[in-house]
Protein backbone atom coordinates (compact mmCIF):
# COMPACT_ATOMS: atom_id res chain seq x y z
CA UNK A 1 0.00 0.00 0.00
CA UNK A 2 1.06 3.48 -1.07
CA UNK A 3 0.08 6.73 1.13
CA UNK A 4 1.50 10.22 1.05
CA UNK A 5 1.77 12.33 4.17
CA UNK A 6 1.33 15.89 4.41
CA UNK A 7 2.84 18.34 6.69
CA UNK A 8 1.00 21.86 7.96
CA UNK A 9 5.08 22.80 8.88
CA UNK A 10 3.85 25.68 10.70
CA UNK A 11 1.88 23.59 13.78
CA UNK A 12 5.32 21.62 14.07
CA UNK A 13 6.95 21.40 17.44
CA UNK A 14 9.76 19.57 16.15
CA UNK A 15 9.64 16.72 18.90
CA UNK A 16 10.45 13.95 16.60
CA UNK A 17 7.89 11.64 17.97
CA UNK A 18 6.66 11.24 14.38
CA UNK A 19 10.14 9.89 13.32
CA UNK A 20 10.50 7.93 15.93
CA UNK A 21 7.84 5.74 15.24
CA UNK A 22 7.66 5.68 11.06
CA UNK A 23 8.12 2.15 10.35
CA UNK A 24 9.97 3.06 7.33
CA UNK A 25 12.22 6.19 8.03
CA UNK A 26 11.03 8.56 5.42
CA UNK A 27 10.64 11.68 8.29
CA UNK A 28 13.54 13.83 9.83
CA UNK A 29 13.73 16.40 11.41
CA UNK A 30 14.81 19.79 8.59
CA UNK A 31 17.26 21.18 10.32
CA UNK A 32 17.92 23.99 7.67
CA UNK A 33 14.54 25.29 8.03
CA UNK A 34 13.19 26.99 11.34
CA UNK A 35 9.31 27.61 11.06
CA UNK A 36 6.76 30.09 11.99
CA UNK A 37 6.80 29.13 15.95
CA UNK A 38 10.60 28.72 16.28
CA UNK A 39 11.55 25.14 15.80
CA UNK A 40 12.91 22.62 13.26
CA UNK A 41 10.15 21.11 12.14
CA UNK A 42 9.81 17.60 10.67
CA UNK A 43 9.35 17.11 6.80
CA UNK A 44 9.05 13.57 4.81
CA UNK A 45 12.61 13.12 3.83
CA UNK A 46 11.69 10.01 1.24
CA UNK A 47 8.21 10.58 0.52
CA UNK A 48 8.48 7.59 -1.96
CA UNK A 49 8.27 5.05 1.44
CA UNK A 50 5.27 6.21 3.35
CA UNK A 51 2.85 3.07 3.16
CA UNK A 52 -0.10 4.67 4.90
CA UNK A 53 0.27 3.23 7.87
CA UNK A 54 -0.94 6.48 9.78
CA UNK A 55 1.55 5.42 12.96
CA UNK A 56 3.38 9.52 12.57
CA UNK A 57 -0.05 11.07 12.69
CA UNK A 58 -1.14 8.82 15.81
CA UNK A 59 1.91 10.01 18.09
CA UNK A 60 1.89 13.78 16.55
CA UNK A 61 0.79 15.84 19.68
CA UNK A 62 0.19 19.01 17.37
CA UNK A 63 -1.89 17.32 14.65
CA UNK A 64 0.34 18.61 12.04
CA UNK A 65 0.29 15.01 9.50
CA UNK A 66 -2.36 14.38 7.48
CA UNK A 67 -1.96 10.95 5.79
CA UNK A 68 -3.65 9.63 2.05
CA UNK A 69 -3.58 6.44 0.77
CA UNK A 70 -2.66 6.84 -2.80
CA UNK A 71 -5.47 4.02 -4.49
CA UNK A 72 -3.43 1.75 -7.28
CA UNK B 1 -6.78 9.50 -3.18
CA UNK B 2 -8.50 8.61 0.08
CA UNK B 3 -7.74 10.66 3.30
CA UNK B 4 -7.39 8.51 6.34
CA UNK B 5 -6.21 10.97 8.74
CA UNK B 6 -6.70 14.10 9.19
CA UNK B 7 -7.04 16.91 12.01
CA UNK B 8 -10.72 16.42 13.86
CA UNK B 9 -13.58 18.85 13.49
CA UNK B 10 -13.61 17.97 17.26
CA UNK B 11 -10.92 20.36 17.90
CA UNK B 12 -10.52 24.06 17.18
CA UNK B 13 -7.51 25.38 14.96
CA UNK B 14 -6.12 27.30 18.03
CA UNK B 15 -2.54 25.47 18.13
CA UNK B 16 -1.79 23.78 21.34
CA UNK B 17 -0.07 25.60 24.33
CA UNK B 18 1.82 22.35 25.23
CA UNK B 19 5.84 22.17 25.21
CA UNK B 20 6.77 19.81 22.47
CA UNK B 21 6.51 16.33 22.56
CA UNK B 22 4.21 16.81 25.49
CA UNK B 23 1.29 13.83 24.85
CA UNK B 24 -1.61 16.29 25.95
CA UNK B 25 -1.74 16.88 22.66
CA UNK B 26 -2.28 13.29 21.62
CA UNK B 27 -5.06 12.74 24.34
CA UNK B 28 -6.91 16.35 23.26
CA UNK B 29 -6.97 14.40 19.68
CA UNK B 30 -8.27 11.36 21.17
CA UNK B 31 -11.32 12.88 23.14
CA UNK B 32 -12.29 15.13 20.31
CA UNK B 33 -12.15 12.26 17.79
CA UNK B 34 -14.20 9.67 20.03
CA UNK B 35 -16.54 13.12 20.38
CA UNK B 36 -17.02 13.45 16.45
CA UNK B 37 -17.17 10.06 15.93
CA UNK B 38 -20.31 9.69 18.29
CA UNK B 39 -21.86 12.54 16.96
CA UNK B 40 -22.41 14.34 20.31
CA UNK B 41 -19.86 17.46 19.56
CA UNK B 42 -22.75 19.41 19.54
CA UNK B 43 -24.61 18.71 22.82
CA UNK B 44 -20.93 18.44 24.74
CA UNK B 45 -19.40 20.45 27.55
CA UNK B 46 -16.27 19.76 28.73
CA UNK B 47 -15.14 20.82 32.11
CA UNK B 48 -11.17 22.35 31.95
CA UNK B 49 -9.45 22.02 35.27
CA UNK B 50 -6.26 23.49 36.67
CA UNK B 51 -2.26 22.71 35.18
CA UNK B 52 -0.89 22.61 31.56
CA UNK B 53 -4.93 21.76 30.65
CA UNK B 54 -6.06 24.90 32.16
CA UNK B 55 -6.42 26.15 28.36
CA UNK B 56 -8.49 22.94 27.12
CA UNK B 57 -11.37 24.84 26.61
CA UNK B 58 -9.59 26.68 23.74
CA UNK B 59 -8.60 23.54 22.07
CA UNK B 60 -12.18 21.60 22.04
CA UNK B 61 -14.68 22.38 19.64
CA UNK B 62 -17.51 22.60 22.04
CA UNK B 63 -18.72 24.04 24.86
CA UNK B 64 -16.64 24.28 27.76
CA UNK B 65 -16.14 25.59 31.48
CA UNK B 66 -13.20 26.17 33.46
CA UNK B 67 -13.27 25.06 37.16
CA UNK B 68 -11.85 25.96 40.42
CA UNK B 69 -8.85 23.65 41.16
CA UNK B 70 -9.55 20.35 41.81
CA UNK B 71 -13.29 20.85 41.30
CA UNK B 72 -14.02 20.00 37.68
CA UNK B 73 -16.34 16.84 39.09
CA UNK B 74 -17.94 19.19 41.34
CA UNK B 75 -18.89 21.74 38.00
CA UNK B 76 -19.33 18.76 35.84
CA UNK B 77 -21.75 17.29 38.25
CA UNK B 78 -23.91 20.57 38.59
CA UNK B 79 -24.21 20.55 34.36
CA UNK B 80 -25.47 17.39 34.11
CA UNK B 81 -28.26 18.00 36.47
CA UNK B 82 -29.10 20.70 35.07
CA UNK B 83 -28.67 19.91 31.54
CA UNK B 84 -29.11 15.51 31.32
CA UNK B 85 -29.05 15.19 28.27
CA UNK B 86 -25.65 17.05 28.00
CA UNK B 87 -22.43 14.60 27.18
CA UNK B 88 -20.23 16.47 30.28
CA UNK B 89 -16.82 15.42 30.61
CA UNK B 90 -13.82 16.63 32.92
CA UNK B 91 -10.28 16.66 31.28
CA UNK B 92 -8.27 16.71 34.78
CA UNK B 93 -4.30 15.86 35.46
CA UNK B 94 -2.59 14.31 37.89
CA UNK B 95 -1.89 17.46 40.39
CA UNK B 96 -5.75 18.37 39.72
CA UNK B 97 -7.77 15.15 40.55
CA UNK B 98 -5.47 12.84 42.72
CA UNK B 99 -4.23 16.13 45.29
CA UNK B 100 -6.25 19.03 45.78
CA UNK B 101 -9.82 17.55 43.90
CA UNK B 102 -9.64 14.16 45.70
CA UNK B 103 -12.79 14.63 48.11
CA UNK B 104 -14.75 16.10 44.61
CA UNK B 105 -13.46 13.22 42.42
CA UNK B 106 -14.55 10.18 44.86
CA UNK B 107 -18.04 11.90 45.85
CA UNK B 108 -18.98 12.55 42.25
CA UNK B 109 -18.10 8.69 41.79
CA UNK B 110 -19.95 7.96 44.96
CA UNK B 111 -22.79 9.84 43.66
CA UNK B 112 -23.03 7.89 40.70
CA UNK B 113 -22.88 10.99 38.72
CA UNK B 114 -23.10 10.11 34.71
CA UNK B 115 -20.24 11.81 33.92
CA UNK B 116 -16.85 10.78 31.98
CA UNK B 117 -13.88 11.98 33.71
CA UNK B 118 -10.42 11.83 31.88
CA UNK B 119 -8.26 11.57 33.85
CA UNK B 120 -4.13 12.68 32.53
CA UNK B 121 -1.67 10.64 34.74
CA UNK B 122 1.54 12.67 34.21
CA UNK B 123 3.31 11.72 37.66
CA UNK B 124 3.92 14.98 38.49
CA UNK B 125 3.24 18.75 38.54
CA UNK B 126 4.04 20.06 35.36
CA UNK B 127 2.72 23.80 34.71
CA UNK B 128 4.04 25.05 37.99
CA UNK B 129 7.77 23.85 37.27
CA UNK B 130 7.87 20.25 37.96
CA UNK B 131 7.36 19.58 40.92
CA UNK B 132 6.59 16.29 43.59
CA UNK B 133 3.02 15.21 42.80
CA UNK B 134 1.13 12.23 45.09
CA UNK B 135 1.63 9.98 41.36
CA UNK B 136 5.26 11.07 41.45
CA UNK B 137 7.63 7.40 41.34
CA UNK B 138 9.37 5.77 44.01
CA UNK B 139 12.85 7.21 43.43
CA UNK B 140 11.81 9.88 41.08
CA UNK B 141 13.77 13.28 40.82
CA UNK B 142 11.47 16.04 40.60
CA UNK B 143 12.47 20.01 41.87
CA UNK B 144 10.93 19.19 45.04
CA UNK B 145 12.35 15.80 45.42
CA UNK B 146 16.00 16.80 44.07
CA UNK B 147 17.11 12.98 45.98
CA UNK B 148 14.16 10.84 44.65
CA UNK B 149 11.07 10.74 46.08
CA UNK B 150 11.66 8.81 49.67
CA UNK B 151 8.42 6.57 50.25
CA UNK B 152 9.65 5.93 53.92
CA UNK B 153 8.91 10.02 54.29
CA UNK B 154 6.79 11.32 51.24
CA UNK B 155 4.41 8.17 50.97
CA UNK B 156 3.88 5.69 47.97
CA UNK B 157 2.01 7.05 44.88
CA UNK B 158 -1.21 7.26 44.53
CA UNK B 159 -2.99 4.59 42.40
CA UNK B 160 -6.31 6.38 41.54
CA UNK B 161 -8.17 3.88 39.11
CA UNK B 162 -7.76 1.01 42.22
CA UNK B 163 -8.97 3.41 44.51
CA UNK B 164 -11.62 4.49 42.29
CA UNK B 165 -12.83 0.98 41.43
CA UNK B 166 -13.61 -0.04 45.26
CA UNK B 167 -16.19 2.92 44.82
CA UNK B 168 -19.86 1.37 44.27
CA UNK B 169 -21.09 4.14 42.54
CA UNK B 170 -18.33 4.11 39.73
CA UNK B 171 -19.11 2.18 36.26
CA UNK B 172 -16.21 2.35 34.22
CA UNK B 173 -12.85 2.40 35.25
CA UNK B 174 -9.42 1.78 33.07
CA UNK B 175 -6.47 2.79 32.76
CA UNK B 176 -4.37 2.82 29.69
CA UNK B 177 -0.70 4.76 28.19
CA UNK B 178 0.18 6.82 25.56
CA UNK B 179 3.70 5.31 24.84
CA UNK B 180 3.17 3.98 21.32
CA UNK B 181 1.37 4.22 18.09
CA UNK B 182 -0.48 0.55 19.65
CA UNK B 183 -1.63 2.27 23.32
CA UNK B 184 -2.42 5.18 22.00
CA UNK B 185 -4.63 3.39 19.35
CA UNK B 186 -6.34 1.64 22.84
CA UNK B 187 -6.34 4.47 24.60
CA UNK B 188 -9.68 5.59 22.03
CA UNK B 189 -10.76 2.58 22.39
CA UNK B 190 -11.20 3.41 26.25
CA UNK B 191 -11.85 6.95 26.07
CA UNK B 192 -14.81 5.85 23.37
CA UNK B 193 -16.37 3.27 25.66
CA UNK B 194 -16.11 5.89 28.53
CA UNK B 195 -18.78 8.20 26.14
CA UNK B 196 -21.05 5.58 25.31
CA UNK B 197 -21.30 4.78 28.84
CA UNK B 198 -22.22 8.22 29.18
CA UNK B 199 -24.60 8.26 26.06
CA UNK B 200 -26.73 5.19 27.30
CA UNK B 201 -26.81 6.67 31.05
CA UNK B 202 -24.47 3.91 32.72
CA UNK B 203 -23.22 5.90 35.05
CA UNK B 204 -19.75 7.59 36.54
CA UNK B 205 -16.87 6.68 34.09
CA UNK B 206 -13.10 7.67 34.22
CA UNK B 207 -9.97 6.88 32.27
CA UNK B 208 -6.71 7.51 33.32
CA UNK B 209 -4.33 7.89 30.49
CA UNK B 210 -0.97 7.22 31.27
CA UNK B 211 1.16 10.69 29.99
CA UNK B 212 4.22 12.11 29.77
CA UNK B 213 6.28 15.16 30.93
CA UNK B 214 9.17 15.33 29.14
CA UNK B 215 10.05 18.89 30.61
CA UNK B 216 9.58 17.99 33.80
CA UNK B 217 10.85 14.60 34.07
CA UNK B 218 14.06 15.96 31.92
CA UNK B 219 14.09 13.31 29.25
CA UNK B 220 14.10 13.44 25.74
CA UNK B 221 10.19 13.48 24.08
CA UNK B 222 11.43 10.08 22.77
CA UNK B 223 12.60 8.81 25.97
CA UNK B 224 9.92 9.78 27.80
CA UNK B 225 7.44 7.79 25.73
CA UNK B 226 10.38 5.18 26.85
CA UNK B 227 9.71 5.95 30.82
CA UNK B 228 5.97 6.06 30.41
CA UNK B 229 6.27 2.16 28.71
CA UNK B 230 9.18 0.73 31.09
CA UNK B 231 8.76 2.88 34.56
CA UNK B 232 5.00 4.71 34.74
CA UNK B 233 3.30 1.28 33.45
CA UNK B 234 5.15 -0.76 36.00
CA UNK B 235 3.77 0.73 39.20
CA UNK B 236 0.82 2.07 37.43
CA UNK B 237 -0.69 -1.51 35.98
CA UNK B 238 -2.55 -0.93 32.39
CA UNK B 239 -5.83 -2.48 32.20
CA UNK B 240 -10.08 -2.22 33.34
CA UNK B 241 -10.58 -2.28 36.67
CA UNK B 242 -14.39 -1.71 36.87
CA UNK B 243 -17.06 -2.32 34.47
CA UNK B 244 -20.21 -2.29 35.81
CA UNK B 245 -22.02 -3.29 32.23
CA UNK B 246 -20.05 -6.67 31.61
CA UNK B 247 -20.23 -7.89 35.20
CA UNK B 248 -24.60 -7.94 35.11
Amino acid sequence: MKGRVTFNTDRCKGCGLCVSVCPVKLIELDKSVVNAIGYNPAYPAYPDKCIACTNCAIMCPDTVITVERLDD
Amino acid sequence: MTVIFQKTKGLTDTPFTYCPGCTHGIIHRLVAECLEELDILDRTVAIASVGCSVMSYEFFNCDAIQAAHGRAPAVATGVKRVLPNKIVFTYQGDGDLASIGTGEIVQAAHRGENITVIFVNNAIYGMTGGQMAPTTLPGQITTTSPYGRDVSKQGEPIRMSELMAQIPGAAYIERVMTADPVSVRKAKRAIKKAFEIQKNGGGFSMIEILSSCNIGWGLSPVDSLKYIKEDMAAYFPLGVFKDKGAAQ
